[in-house]
């Protein structure tokens, strides 16, 4: 009944998997670990940066404040995901362009928050707002300016195609 | 750091849920949302054998207005609750708590009920519980009993819910005209546990506010309510109402206790001003 295996199926970028973990295995150390998708990463690992930010059946989460155990059925996407579909391809243009990143190490959660921003969002979202939306993810190198810019354009570019 | 092993269980029912907790007491702890637990988990601050998932039981995250009441079932997350209507037309305070409740990524995943059973002294919901005057519904071995906000939280993470227990819903009054809130907290930066943070309520009239209730978070073990600000505010005198403010802070990582009463009087000065604008 209780055990400290699980058995879990679920997708993750689409595909099928399944998999027997450890209970006690977050879901970012499980994509990392097993499914050797390590655009995740793995910072505090209490919730607090943001940095293995990952999409769980359409909306993002901690992915060290999941259990791999609690994602049977689930539909997992990470940042190789996002970006293979094209989908953040805008985004991740204008962090480029815009020196967005630096260590690259909190980028691949920064994109997937500001992807969800924009996602659900229904004008252009002010600066304060794309502030408030990314204030879960830390960034220690670019001191955020060029992240709010990158996001502001890319808001503005879509809200111009639509 | 990783989490010692644990074993891990799903339960379907409210039942099974409280059985399983019945037979394993001590050693097993439930597991809602987890943005609290698998973090103090990770951290090996907490380390039980038994995992109970309470995620797939049905029918316990509804939000609906019941008569006088809004009843909020335990597993609806906090995502849930920032969007619904409901909770926008009846609950105000709750509607503008919520925006500081951790981050969007927390706030998917996080749940009302673990919120209020977990009750960090720094953590918004229990003191908007509190100042609203709530009522937790339990569920246990011994089948069901209500519990108000006033007499729910015990201590430092302490709360008068039983090993064995559970939350399965929360009720609070449903605003009418009369009713006035106000809601404000210091964060060192935006949805991290507050410095210092103010929930209240209020009933309007004629002459001004009564029936004023004003609960602090971070200032103590638990949500705690100045009641002696509270009168003064009633009162319609808001420098009195600072000057009254009985509040017994403790130093902690985030500010001194001077500090945080001198913020405490900011607060108040604010979330003064938002009880007496008429309520759009």
């Amino acid at each position: 009944m209780s055990n400290y295996a699980v058995d879990v199926s679920l997708t993750v970028n689409g595909e099928r998997v399944q998999k027997r973990v450890d209970a006690r295995k977050t879901l970012v150390d499980f994509l990392r670990d097993d499914l050797f998708l390590t655009g995740s990463h793995v910072g505090c690992e209490h919730g607090v940066c943001g940095a293995c930010t990952v999409r769980v059946d359409g909306e993002i989460v901690r992915g060290c404040l999941m259990l791999a155990a609690q994602c049977d059925g689930a539909k997992v996407e990470t940042i190789e995901g996002l970006s293979d579909s094209g989908e953040i391809a805008d985004l991740q243009a204008a962090f480029e362009q815009r020196n967005a990143l630096q260590c690259g190490f909190c980028t691949p959660g920064m994109l997937a928050a500001a992807q969800d921003l924009l996602k659900h969002a229904k004008k252009v979202p002010s600066r304060d707002e794309i502030r408030e939306h990314l204030s879960g993810n830390y960034c220690r190198c670019t001191g955020y300016h060029a992240i709010v810019d990158a996001v502001e354009a890319v808001a503005q570019g879509r809200a111009k195609g639509r | 750091m990783k989490p010692a092993p644990f074993a891990y269980t799903k339960a379907k029912t409210l039942k099974e849920a409280v059985t399983l907790l019945a037979k394993h007491k001590d050693d097993a702890r439930l597991l809602a949302g987890g943005q609290s637990l698998i973090a103090t988990l990770n951290m090996r601050l907490s380390a039980p054998d038994l995992l109970i998932d309470i995620n797939g039981i049905k029918n316990l995250n509804g939000i609906a207005k019941k008569g006088k009441y809004v009843e909020i079932g335990a597993l609806a997350r906090h995502a849930q609750v920032e969007h619904s209507d409901v909770v926008a037309k009846h609950a105000p305070l709750i509607a503008l708590a919520m925006p500081h409740i951790g981050h969007p990524a927390i706030r998917n995943r996080g749940t009302f009920g673990g919120s209020i059973a977990f009750a960090d002294p720094a953590a918004e919901l229990p003191a908007c519980l509190l100042a609203l005057g709530g009522e937790i519904d339990i569920a246990g071995p011994r089948g069901k009993r209500k519990v108000k906000a006033d007499a729910f939280f015990k201590g430092l993470f302490e709360t008068a819910l039983r090993p064995q227990e559970m939350i399965t819903a929360v009720r609070i009054p449903a605003a009418d005209k009369t009713t006035r809130v106000g809601f404000a907290e210091l964060a060192r930066r935006h949805g991290d546990y507050a410095i210092v943070g103010l929930a209240a309520s209020a009933r309007g009239n004629a002459k001004g506010l009564a029936d004023v209730r004003l609960a602090y978070f971070g200032v103590g073990n638990t949500p705690v309510r100045a009641k002696k600000a509270e009168a003064a505010l009633a009162a319609g005198d808001v420098d009195a109402a600072v000057k009254a403010l009985d509040l017994d802070p403790h130093d902690d990582v985030q500010a001194t206790a001077k500090t945080k009463k001198h913020l405490a009087g900011v607060l108040l000065r604010r979330v003064a001003k938002q009880l007496m604008e008429a309520r759009g």
